[in-house]
């Protein structure tokens, strides 16, 4: 009894060297073939996205060439338009050929301006990534801190303020937030700029300066999840008999819920913490638009109403593989955090 | 965005303006463009200063935006356009036409021959010289017969273009049309160097005011001054910056906080509160640009003048403009022609809400109610267009008309719904001169006659006048005409929008600006500076 109990909540105690090795090696194995399988589903599914997201521009009332022209597409005009960029041929034949370029590596041009998607995307998936990051970074540690802290003084007023505060900014609409912080800090008391317009020539520190709002938006977006999700994990693990037994033991109750309940409490977490990542890369097109930050979800935005669908498709599978990836990571983690799922019996 | 290729398209090039009238059609805008700028009198009279940089938040632009002038669609091209180019010819702030690339034109006694003596000694920012095969090109570029260029229509009467020597260019139209320079005043038509039969669309090497350093669809553009432009009284700024912001909210912090010294299409809802900001003018310009909802005139109940009058009178434009422009804008008369466009007729009694009289009109149709479907998206108008459709609609209502509005999906709503819809929402940036305006949109079986609309005197006239060279005989053509549209035409033209900008105090300008575009005809880069 003794020596499940500390296998499960202290899994750093009392290990035989020899036997965490064996052990370890046997999972590492279970591991990679998990993430060589996962990796090859992942291709599957983006597969499946890929045809998804082709149909579903080609329901789309209006194809390119109408979308461009607009009120002066005459027949004559958007008849040379198909022709010369293809579009008068089936669509399963354009998505064939357009599968076919992919596979060997080329995602081609947008059909909109001719510019070629990899010189489109290079800096928007940067800006994208480095909001994200920046985001996460302040994010994930102070929703853990706060999920530590709130359930570890449960009930009392800091934790009820806490997740006052936390659900009333996840209740909002995000461009609502955009805009109250806008004229906090930017109209009221001009600290930071209103438009985060960062280029590929922005040095590093400018771009956190100029996009210290969005992130102070999206932070106060996604905190509350993350937050409320790692408070009811522990909650939930505090319950346990052996984190009554580390009690009984005298243990500070601090040193209970880091030591004894957190890592049990991990897996839950981390899935939450995937999601919302997922979401900083592939959600924020509204924070985009308010901030004028240059990301991809306004590449997409822009490319589906003219029905750009190769761009359509490149950002696509960029947000599929994100989500593809995050949660694949978060399940290797799961797993890696907690023996329980690492020495399956 | 789409909807701003109507504003420059006529689906046939042959039929600008009166014959040899561009004189007369100066002297009559010059009268009319007293209305032009209302505000702009608080500008003062200042001399330009050189120098600075000027920052510009824009509403339209888009990542799909490509440098091929076939493809201009928006502010931002049209800024790129006249930034970086010039055109053969160009509308002046009190909006004649003068010559821009081109020195002096002339036509054959049948209008049908066109010969243009270009300027010499003009350069391209690459120090090639700017000749006639430049120009041949150009024009070669949106009419062959694979152009997917928008402009299409506007060269399609072009029969042949042929460069006589390095600085003369003779066009050959199919049929005599004595407004034809009119037509290279168009962004598009702005002016490339040749590369071999066609352009090179990639290129962004004009013979303009300002180089574009940084050019990023969708985000921004960086234009800095061409140290050789040609004109000696342009060009005032070093730098001219142009970033798009969507969102009006956001365009209108970035004002508030210095970000940018100059927005376009400020939010008409908060404008009453940004007039009262100590350090931002706003500044209204009346253009041509009017909103209409066209009823297909071939399609019942529309095939009875008098519904369609009934309707005119059931419409309450007063309420609209105050309503859905917030008052940046004026009632329209049930015609094309806005009060700056030369034969502007304003002898017209303005038509105003009157159910009783709609009732009246309904009754002599033999109709005790009427039953009417309305679509309306957002792209038709703008945002407010369901808006719209729902005051006409409670208007309309107390005239027995049951008028119920449609809302319809923007996707494809001027393929799918304009001109397939019986009654629909839409609207016009409106054009230089009468002929232009009723050509494009009224004259038979052209394709972009919106509302099917056939007048057999109305088509006559338009033919006379055109080639008619006595003004006073012209103008009362032009006035009939727009009496015919506004009592017999089939399309409903409740009200004109305002061109309205919001600057901080620095930014200077002439104290006329021109109305055929926003932003001083988008010629803003050349003609305006600081003071600081």
């Amino acid at each position: 009894m003794d020596s499940v109990l500390w296998s499960v909540g202290g899994w750093t105690h009392d290990r035989n060297n020899v036997y965490e090795l064996f052990m370890g090696s046997i999972a590492m194995k279970a591991i990679l073939i998990m993430v060589l399988q996962r990796l090859s589903l992942g291709f599957l599914t983006l597969f499946v996205v890929s045809v998804i997201i082709f149909s579903a521009v080609e329901l789309l009332p209006g194809d390119l060439a109408q979308e461009i022209l607009g009120q002066s597409a005459t027949p004559e005009t958007v008849a040379a338009f198909r022709a010369e960029l293809g579009l008068d041929k089936p669509a399963v034949q354009r998505y064939g050929q357009w599968l076919f370029n992919v596979a060997s590596g080329d995602f081609g041009h947008s059909l909109a301006n001719g510019r070629a998607i990899s010189e489109l995307l290079a800096s928007r998936v940067g800006n994208t990534l480095f909001l994200a990051a920046y985001a996460a970074i302040i994010a994930v540690p102070l929703s853990l801190i706060l999920g530590i802290l709130t359930a570890l003084y449960r009930n009392s007023w800091f934790d009820r303020s806490v997740n006052v505060l936390t659900l009333s900014s996840i209740s909002f609409p995000e461009f609502f937030i955009a805009y109250i912080l806008i004229l906090a800090f930017a109209v009221k008391i001009p600290l930071f700029p209103s438009l985060a317009n960062i280029y590929p020539d922005t040095p590093l520190g400018d771009m956190l300066y100029r996009a210290a709002l969005p992130v102070m938006t999206l932070v106060m977006v996604v905190v509350a999840h993350m937050m409320r999700m790692t408070r009811a994990a522990i909650i939930n693990v505090l319950a346990s008999p052996y984190v009554e037994m580390a009690r009984l033991k005298g243990l500070s109750p601090f040193r209970v819920i880091v030591k004894h309940a957190l890592p049990n409490a991990l897996a839950p977490i981390i899935n939450v913490i995937a999601l919302n990542l997922a979401y900083l890369v592939v959600g924020v097109v509204v924070v985009e638009v308010v901030f004028v930050y240059p990301g991809l979800g306004q590449l997409l935005v822009d490319s589906v109403s003219k029905r750009d669908v190769t761009v359509v498709q490149a950002v696509s599978l960029i947000f599929a593989a994100t989500f593809i990836l995050l949660n694949l990571v978060a399940d290797v983690l799961a797993i890696v955090t907690n023996p329980r799922l690492l020495n399956p019996r | 965005m789409d909807k701003n290729n109507k504003n420059f398209q006529t689906s046939k090039a042959k039929s600008m303006m009166g014959r040899r009238a561009f004189v007369a059609t100066t002297l009559a805008a010059g009268a009319s463009l007293g209305l032009a700028s209302e505000r702009s009198s608080q500008v003062q009279r200042d001399d330009p200063k050189k120098g600075g940089t000027l920052r510009v938040g824009f509403t339209q632009g888009a990542l799909s935006d490509s440098t091929d002038p076939a493809s201009f669609n928006n502010d931002f091209m049209f800024a790129y356009a006249y930034g970086v180019f010039n055109g053969l010819t160009e509308i002046a702030p009190s909006g004649e036409l003068v010559p821009e690339l081109a020195e002096r034109w002339q036509a054959s006694p049948d209008a049908r021959i066109w010969t243009f003596q270009l300027r010499r000694g003009i350069q391209f920012h690459n120090g090639k010289d700017f000749v006639a095969a430049d120009v041949v090109a150009t024009i070669n570029h949106h009419r062959h017969i694979n152009s997917t260029s928008s402009a299409k229509p506007l060269v399609a009467d072009i029969v042949r273009v042929t460069a006589l020597d390095s600085h003369t260019v003779v066009m050959e139209l199919g049929s005599g049309n004595a407004d034809f320079p009119f037509i290279f005043s168009q962004y598009n038509l702005v002016i490339h160097p040749a590369l071999g039969d066609s352009i090179d669309v990639t290129s962004m090497n004009g013979t303009g005011p300002y180089e574009a350093k940084i050019f990023d669809p969708g985000v921004r553009a960086v234009y800095q001054r061409n140290p050789n432009y040609w004109k000696p009284d342009r060009a005032h700024l070093d730098t001219v910056e142009i970033i798009l912001v969507a969102d009006p909210a956001a365009r209108l912090s970035a004002l508030i906080t210095g970000a940018v010294d100059l927005i376009d299409r400020p939010d008409l809802k908060t404008l009453h509160l940004l007039k009262r900001h100590p350090s931002i003018r706003v500044e209204q310009t009346v253009g041509n640009k009017h909103y209409t909802l066209p009823m297909l005139s071939d399609i019942a109940p529309f095939t009875n003048n008098d519904v369609r009058m009934a309707l005119k009178h059931a419409i309450d434009r007063k309420e609209m403009v105050e309503k859905i422009l917030k008052g940046c804008g004026v009632v329209g008369n049930d015609h094309p022609i806005g009060p700056t466009v030369p034969f502007f007729n304003s002898d017209l009694p303005q038509r105003s809400y009157d159910p009783d009289k709609a009732r009246f009109y309904l009754n002599r149709a033999g109709l005790k109610t009427l039953d009417v479907k309305l679509h309306m998206a957002d792209v038709s108008w703008g945002n407010d267009s369901v808006k719209a459709g729902v005051l006409f609609s409670e208007s309309s209502a107390k005239a027995g008309i049951n008028l119920q509005v449609l809302r319809e999906p923007n996707d494809g709503y001027w393929s799918n719904v304009w001109m397939k819809k019986a009654f629909c929402g839409s609207y016009s940036g409106g054009r230089p001169t009468a002929d232009w305006a009723f050509t494009t949109t009224y004259a038979r079986g052209v394709s972009w006659n919106e509302s099917h609309w056939d007048h057999s005197r109305f088509n006559q006239l338009l033919v006379a006048a055109r080639s008619e060279l006595d003004q006073a005989l012209r103008g009362e053509m032009y006035y009939e005409m727009q009496g015919l549209v506004r009592d017999e035409g089939s399309t409903i033209i409740p009200m004109f929008g305002n061109y309205v900008l919001a600057m901080n105090k620095h930014v200077r300008h002439t104290e006329k600006i021109a109305s055929n575009w926003d932003l001083d005809g988008q010629r803003f880069m050349e003609r305006w500076w600081l003071d600081a």
